[in-house]
């Protein structure tokens, strides 16, 4: 190794200025949970505020909570009064299926620039900005290149109301990095996610006993870990890493393969013309088959994952490990089918646990028993 | 795989910004994102562009081998101009309704070859949009002509590549055009191999006109099948689709030519677009003064 790798290991290895004070938006969805939960394992990290207008669905110890909507002036508020240097913004609506169009609308794209006007003020604390974004910003269209890197453009305007939020929501991202030299602004494309825990539409479609292809046509998918999207997000948090990347797992499959994977039958019965006709009447049977998979069932997408590998973030699981991991899940499903506790979140208890002065606060203690049980 | 990461160099010296402001990476960056590529696991048989090991050997070993062997007696010429390691753009003449010709140089390289690599064959976009070719056209070998998948074949992967800079407009021409090398697009393959600093193979297919001659082009059925185009030939349309595979078994003689270096060119010569046209028109001179002469050798279509 010569003297110039030695100059660049200490550089980046070196841990970033300083997170100490996080604040994650949409706490209490599942990657906002999740994120706190991986946050609050690191004990360099002094204070960990969650901001949500729904209860916490996932089990914190140290993460303070605070039920309040995407009004930038409230979030502003807290980011002054607790000297927040990190916020971590992982809101964002990826599946047309879950949320009403409007409201996705209002989360994706008002509620980024509420956060984005609340970072953004004269003397404010932040330094760094970490966005939770989605590959649907590429789109899916019969022209792409094979792998997404960061720097392309998407050739078509968005088709599809998410996708047209996502590129609205990354644009105000894009000027509030111009706008703001003294932050570090980074954005995270995530593929489709695949996980043991998370019902996306591809979960749901490969949940199916038949697997649906559109006839004539076998796309290719790839896919990233649950857990891989937390460390990716963890990554971003604790390293000082400007700009856009990729997040996406190593290895992109044909859906055939997936499907081979998975030990389940293709059913190639979706017409190669007019999909995107047909799929609103499925929806309305209750197929889960959002407008933004449509293009993906026909075209697929693969994504250049080598960026962010660069700067030294190791992937848990390629994408045939994600999806023999979930073949897994599928199998032992009906097993375990209730046996895992859900969690409820009472303020109350969660409150006296944390502000208690007869609550013992040790470190010890608390990885002991966990508070909040 | 455990990545290699040897070097940090140039993490913030390219920062994302537009594409094409961005010089050429440093040396020491470019192969430290090679060693990023995502290895192939070794329990696939499908690769990251979606070519099938099965299909292709399935292919490979029957039909394929028929019309290489018997069928057009393929024979070839220069074979050894086929880097064996690097990069590489071959660059050929094209003609067929459905044309006989990638597939017999892919065959070329396979066989003949002593260190035989699999070739990808450029295709248009169009085929990624009509079900059945969707399917196929990838796991054969065959990937979208976009400029992002050449530079990442050839550059990162260092990989060989076929692409036809005549495309639709070589495949569209009638027999009474044959051998008639058309207009060699806006020279953005020299582009593509300058940039991934491949070399460039001048490649020349002799025999492919008269195995699929188009006689004529129907332009109202290509508009009501939504095809690229709808030639009429000896067999289609009149046997139906597989018609197109109706080739006349005329001989086939592939001459590979001397590289041409691209990497001795100066610091940016994909920027100089007078260049970059020199050369498109050096290469389409070299292959059309070629054809001339083995077409000039031949003393029967048929028998060579």
């Amino acid at each position: 190794m010569s003297e110039h790798d030695a100059a660049g290991e200490t550089m980046t290895r070196q841990p970033a200025h300083t997170t100490k004070r996080v604040l994650v938006t949409g706490l209490s969805t599942y990657w906002g949970g999740r994120l706190a939960q991986a946050l609050e394992s690191h004990p360099e990290i002094e204070t960990i505020i969650g901001v949500d207008n729904r209860d916490p669905t996932r089990e914190l110890t140290r993460t303070e909570f605070v039920k309040v909507s995407n009004q930038h002036s409230l979030i502003q508020r807290i980011v002054t009064a607790a000297e927040i240097d990190t916020v971590i913004d992982s809101r964002l609506v990826v599946d047309s299926m879950t949320t009403a169009p409007r409201l996705a609308h209002e989360n994706n794209v008002i509620g980024t620039m509420n956060i984005l006007a609340a970072c953004a003020t004269g003397g404010s604390p932040v330094r760094k900005y970490v966005f939770k974004s989605s590959a649907h910003y590429y789109g899916c269209e019969q022209d792409d290149p094979a792998f997404f890197t960061e720097d392309m453009r998407r050739p078509h305007s968005p088709g599809t109301a998410i996708e047209r939020d996502i590129v609205e929501a990354e644009a105000a991202v894009d000027e509030f990095a111009d706008r703001s030299s003294n932050v570090t602004a980074t954005v995270l494309r995530f593929t489709n996610v695949l996980g043991p825990h998370l019902a996306t539409s591809h979960a749901r479609m490969f949940g199916l006993p038949l697997v649906p292809m559109v006839l004539g046509f076998d796309p290719r998918c790839q896919f990233v870990h649950e857990d891989d999207v937390v460390h990716a997000l963890e990554h971003a948090a604790l390293h000082d890493i400007p700009g856009t990347y990729n997040v996406a797992a190593d290895g992109v499959l044909a859906l055939s393969e997936v499907i081979g994977l998975l030990g389940k039958r293709p059913l190639p019965v979706l017409p190669p013309w007019g999909t995107g006709a047909i799929a609103a009447p499925l929806r309305r049977l209750g197929a889960r088959f959002p407008d933004e998979m449509v293009n993906q069932l026909r075209f697929g997408r693969g994504l250049d994952n080598r960026k962010l590998k660069a700067t030294y973030f190791a992937y848990g699981y390629t994408s045939r490990e994600t999806v023999q991991k979930f073949g897994e899940h599928l199998r032992l499903h009906p097993v375990l089918r209730g046996s895992e506790g859900s969690y409820t979140y009472e303020k109350e208890v969660e409150e006296f646990l944390r502000w208690s002065p007869h609550v013992q606060r040790d470190d010890e203690r608390a990885s002991e028993e966990p508070f909040g049980i | 795989m455990t990545p290699d990461r040897t070097s940090l160099s140039g993490r913030d010296d390219a920062p994302a910004t537009d594409a094409d402001e961005r010089p050429l990476p440093a040396r020491r960056e470019v192969e430290r994102m090679r060693d990023l590529l995502p290895a192939i696991e070794p329990e696939r048989r499908v690769d990251d562009w979606g070519r099938s090991e099965r299909v292709e050997g399935v292919f490979d070993a029957t039909l394929i081998e028929f019309f290489y062997r018997y069928w057009f007696r393929c024979e070839v010429e220069g074979i050894e101009h086929v880097p064996s390691d690097g990069g590489a753009l071959l660059v050929s003449n094209h003609s067929g309704a459905l044309p006989p010709d990638a597939a017999m140089i892919a065959k070329a390289i396979r066989d003949e070859h002593p260190q035989p690599r699999p070739l990808n064959i450029t295709v248009e976009h169009f085929f990624k949009g009509y079900p059945g070719f969707s399917m196929l056209i990838p796991k054969i070998g065959c990937v979208a002509a976009h400029p992002a998948n050449v530079h990442r074949l050839l550059f990162d992967e260092r990989q060989l590549v076929l692409v036809f800079p005549e495309g639709r407009k070589g495949t569209e021409k009638l027999y009474k055009e044959r051998y008639r090398l058309r207009r060699f697009g806006r020279g953005g393959f020299v582009e593509a191999a300058m940039r991934a600093e491949a070399k460039l193979v001048p490649v020349c297919v002799v025999g492919a006109e008269e195995a699929a001659p188009v006689f004529a082009q129907a332009k109202l059925l290509q508009r009501m099948t939504g095809l690229l185009y709808f030639p009429i030939t000896p067999t289609f349309p009149l046997l139906g689709p597989l018609g197109m595979l109706g080739y006349l078994p005329a001989k086939f003689k592939l001459r590979f030519l001397e590289p041409i270096d691209t990497v001795g060119m100066g610091s940016d010569p994909a920027s100089d677009k007078g260049l970059v046209q020199t050369v498109a028109q050096e290469i389409r001179a070299r292959i059309q003064e070629n054809l001339h002469e083995m077409v000039g050798e031949r003393k029967s279509v048929w028998f060579g």
